[in-house]
């Protein structure tokens, strides 16, 4: 990663549903007011939101980290949850282990996984069971203008 | 077609942003409770339709960039919903009709789903 520009890292409260997805919308203001290219934005945003619910829905806490090159935008997200035990089935679109509680919240339909995936240029998940899930996404600027 | 169109077709009571449905085309509609659903499949300026009325509605909608939330089956959220539309600028109405027959209402006057 050359040229790193900014750094920042955000705490997830997990199980905190009211709070679900405000480190997303920070991350949105932030790349908004540094005038970064709204397709690019979008797809930043979404992954972000994506992994934010994840940590929120499994996970007692996390972290989102924010990482801005002069090439590309990183997201780095772990967190200390239970672990994904086959990350290959996991990744399958409509594969979920989500309770009832979390598909009132109008996830954990198992897509959201596949929606990191889909709007990352590069995405890496790693975890393990009992320690937790860590997931890097990069998305490159300009690339989608 | 304009947001404020939709409106009254549809018999919907606005909760926020009255003044900009006037000024706001819609043309394209993304209709789920399922919101990694909306988050997929939106590509930006439509109008999102959905039964689900929490917080996580708003935030979906203005991650996903749709221009306005018309909740169905008479659907109200919070007022704490409405003021975090309002201040992300999100107009949000709500009709008693079901899902279905607003798609199909829509769809008959020439919106477009976003497969």
């Amino acid at each position: 990663m050359s040229g790193e520009l900014m750094r920042e890292e955000f705490p997830v409260q997990g199980r905190n549903f009211d709070k679900a997805g405000e480190v997303s919308s920070e991350i949105k203001v932030i790349l908004k007011d540094l005038g970064i290219d709204a397709a690019c934005l979008r797809r930043v945003v979404i992954v972000a939101f994506e992994a934010e619910m994840n940590v929120v829905m499994y996970a007692d806490r996390g972290t989102v980290t924010l990482v801005l090159t002069d090439s590309d935008i990183n997201l780095e997200v772990k967190d200390e949850g239970p672990g994904i035990p086959d990350i290959e089935l996991a990744m399958q679109e409509g594969y979920s282990t989500a309770s009832d509680e979390m598909r009132e919240m109008g996830f954990g339909f198992g897509m959201g996984l596949s929606n990191m995936k889909k709007n990352a240029d590069e995405f890496k998940l790693e975890s393990e069971v009992g320690k937790g899930t860590s997931v890097f996404a990069r998305i490159m600027l300009n690339a989608h203008a | 077609m304009t947001l404020a169109e939709i409106r009254d077709l549809l018999k919907c009571q606005v909760l926020t942003g009255e003044e900009d449905l006037a000024s706001l085309e819609i043309s394209q509609v993304v209709a789920s409770d399922g919101m990694s659903e909306i988050l997929a499949f939106a590509k930006s300026r439509e109008l999102m339709i959905t039964g689900l009325t929490n917080i996580q509605s708003i935030r979906t909608a203005d991650i996903a960039g749709v221009s306005a939330v018309l909740y169905c089956r008479g659907k109200r959220p919070d007022k704490s919903v409405i003021e975090f539309a309002r201040q992300k600028r999100i107009p949000v109405l709500v009709t008693d009709m079901f899902m279905f027959d607003i798609c199909g209402i829509l769809y008959s006057k020439g919106l477009k789903g976003v497969s």
